[in-house]
């Protein structure tokens, strides 16, 4: 699904390396884990994969079903079925949640060549996504994200990554901030989407996300590159033990 | 005297062929007095530093090329009311509680109630700041609408079109709206290649006015106006205007809070592309508040591309007195490319000490992660800058109370932004 090769980005604005060689693949179905001691890039990964400005990319390649990512325009990669779960999803005032959502699904239905999807069917989809997310019909009337509590704006990031339905999914720290509870809706949330035809990137700090959302491969990242690859019981050492001993193994 | 004399020069020719008029003529005589007093204004006056006068000055218009076809808004249940070129059409019947007239009908009476108004609140509204324009309109309009609304609730829809290419349209509404009566005054279209437009709005108390209007979209137009308002004890004054390019724009209210408990809305949003000819547009405001509890809110956006400039300049004078005033001001530029400007010079003059008065005034560019946080859900990034547009437009289209009139500008802005054919 997702093939990243000996990938190599710095700041454009500046001389400053901060992926080194990244070498990464994700295969359809899976859900692999990235873990890594803040500042090892991680945020950084998932925005060159989308194709946020201020990057550039120095050597090597992204893949998405063999389609080459880096040469393409966000919203090309989206229509492709990439998503990303923001860190920080933004705030946007006066512009409304269903309009975004609705705007958004139909770029990207009309950039396949889809028909749009009619207001009435777009309702009920939403509807019923949001309902097990537990999101109220007044916040999906809000402007996007405005007013929204740190728990509420990851719940509405994976209400779009639910009614968008794309095939791979980037989630960069979607755990941060959220109590329990809200972290178990999330979670729940992301498992019901999985599927064989869709995989799954979780970006995280902690382990505890992942006693939630169990994942297939976890990979272990410091300055720009992936340093140790394992099953979940890696997730555990670093619980257990912090970033302290991998790291020194490593050097 | 070198320099003042020939600031004067372009008025002398039409000067000379001032109407005399008939109840109006005691007014248009003292405005006359008044601008050969002030002259006409020039890059030295303080409220022209901006803006350069020379093609409102100058004696004759210059002819407007390339139109484009506009539809007016469409208002349903509102008297509609034609001026082509400056050249009313027959006004339709007024209802009950409703008394129309056009300017030069009634002018061959030498008696009328709108003797009361016409330049009365114009003349008044030229201190502390000149208005030599809006003198001249005073001298030189002998067409214009005369509406008072006695009781009632009432919609008017003036519908402008330009008449000739080379037009010199000049206009002078008078409006009085009755203790507790409701006029809703819809203006949409470009009344001439060159226009200047006044307007006197006396507000009764409790009276309630609301006016949305739609300049045109014509770039080669050269437009001022003046809205001239005096409010009663708890009424309601709200103004909206909608302008897209324009060569010059010159939009000036003056609003005088005479009563206590009333309120006094000014908002526009202004869409300036200057790819085909220059684009400048100036909204200057002053409100004047000399009244106990009231609010007054000034809400100003302007989008601009391609070398546009907007200009703002307003200003809240709170008088002595004029305690529990509440005062707002917010004016906002989007710059679309590094070549347009945006020039502000909000002001603040406060001499009552228990009031509460702000003012803001911001110039930014599209937010970056906001527009790639869009396009990373797949919105092309025209669309997703539309959206941010609408974004950054959203308060002050909330200050249109009709949502229908409301979603017509919308329409058209989004026509602006090249989206006319989406969703
Ligand atoms: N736009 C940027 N400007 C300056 N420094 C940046 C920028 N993006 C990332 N960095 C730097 O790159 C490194 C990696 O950051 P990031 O990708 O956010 O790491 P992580 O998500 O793993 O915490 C950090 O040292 C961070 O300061
Ligand atoms: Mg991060």
């Amino acid at each position: 699904m997702l093939k990243i090769q000996n990938l190599h980005v710095k700041l454009e604005a500046e001389d400053k390396p901060i992926l080194k060689g990244l070498d990464l693949t994700v295969e359809t179905g899976k859900v692999h884990a990235i873990m890594g001691p803040n500042g090892s890039g991680k945020s950084t990964l998932s925005y060159v994969l989308s194709g946020r400005d201020g990057y550039e990319v120095t050597e090597g390649t992204a893949e998405l079903d063999g389609v080459d990512l880096l040469s393409q325009e966000p919203e090309e990669r989206a229509s492709e079925g990439l998503f990303l779960a923001f860190q920080y999803p933004v705030e946007i005032p006066g512009v409304g949640n269903m309009t975004f959502l609705r705007t958004a699904l139909n770029a990207q239905r009309k950039a396949r060549g889809e028909d749009e999807v009619s207001a009435g069917d777009f309702l009920k989809l939403v509807r019923e996504k949001a309902k097990s997310l537990k999101i109220d019909a007044e916040m999906l009337k809000r402007p996007v994200n405005v007013g929204f509590s740190g728990g509420e704006k990851k719940r509405n990031e994976i209400l779009q990554m639910a009614v968008l339905e794309p095939k791979m999914c980037i989630l960069d720290e979607t755990d941060s901030g959220l109590d329990v509870d809200a972290m178990k809706l999330v979670a729940d949330g992301v498992n019901a989407l999985r599927s064989p035809d869709r995989a799954f990137l979780v970006i995280t700090h902690y382990q505890r996300l992942l006693d939630h959302i169990r994942p297939d491969v976890v990979h272990i990242m410091a300055d720009g590159r992936i340093i140790k690859t394992g099953g979940p019981e890696l997730a555990l050492e670093v619980e257990q033990n912090g970033y302290a001993d991998l790291l020194a193994e490593v050097k | 005297m070198a320099t003042e004399a020939k600031v004067l020069a372009p008025l002398d020719i039409r000067l000379a062929r001032a109407p005399a008029g008939g109840f109006t003529s005691a007014a248009r005589a003292a405005a006359h007095g008044r601008l050969v007093a002030m002259g006409l204004p020039g890059r030295r006056d303080e409220y022209w530093r901006y803006t350069d006068p020379a093609e409102l000055n100058a004696p004759a218009a210059v002819t407007a090329e390339n139109p484009m076809p506009e539809a007016p808004l469409s208002v349903s249940g509102a008297l509609q009311i034609r001026f082509d070129g400056g050249v009313a059409a027959p006004l339709p019947q007024s209802p009950e509680g409703l008394d129309l007239a056009l300017l030069s009908a009634a002018d061959t009476q030498d008696i009328h109630w709108a003797g009361a108004l016409f330049g009365v609140l114009e003349g008044e509204g030229q201190s502390p700041v000149k208005r030599p324009l809006a003198a001249l309109n005073t001298v030189l309009a002998t067409e214009g609408l005369l509406v008072r609304a006695g009781s009632g609730s009432h919609a008017i829809h003036v519908d402008y079109s330009i008449g000739s290419m080379g037009s010199d349209t000049y206009l002078h509404h008078c409006i009085r709206v009755g203790e507790g009566a409701d006029l809703t005054l819809i203006e949409s279209g470009r009344a001439g290649a060159r226009s200047n437009i006044l307007i006197e709005v006396d507000l009764a108390p409790g009276a309630r006015f609301h006016h949305v209007r739609a300049q045109g979209r014509d770039a080669d137009r050269r437009t001022v106006t003046h809205i001239f308002a005096r409010i009663g004890a708890g009424a309601s004054f709200k103004s909206f205007t909608f302008g897209e390019n324009g060569r010059l724009t010159r939009n000036e209210a003056i609003l005088d809070i005479r009563g206590d408990h009333a309120v006094a809305h000014v908002a526009g949003v202004a869409l300036g592309n200057g790819a085909a000819v220059p684009v400048l547009h100036d909204d200057t405001v002053f409100i004047t508040h000399g009244a106990v509890g009231c609010e007054s809110r000034q809400v100003f956006k302007k989008v601009l591309r391609n070398g546009a400039t907007g200009v703002f300049q307003g200003k809240i004078l709170v008088k002595p007195g004029a305690q529990k005033t509440d005062g707002y001001q917010i004016s906002q530029s989007l710059l679309l490319d590094e070549d347009s400007q945006f020039l502000a010079k909000p002001e603040l003059e406060i001499y009552a000490d228990d009031v509460k008065c702000s003012h803001g005034s911001t110039t930014g560019a599209i937010d970056e992660t906001a527009l790639f946080y869009l396009r990373s859900r797949g919105v092309e990034k025209d669309r997703a800058t539309a959206l941010l547009v609408l974004s950054f437009l959203a308060d002050a289209i909330a200050e249109i109370e009709d949502p229908d009139l409301a979603d017509q500008i919308v329409a058209r802005l989004e026509d602006w932004l090249g989206l006319g054919a989406a969703e």
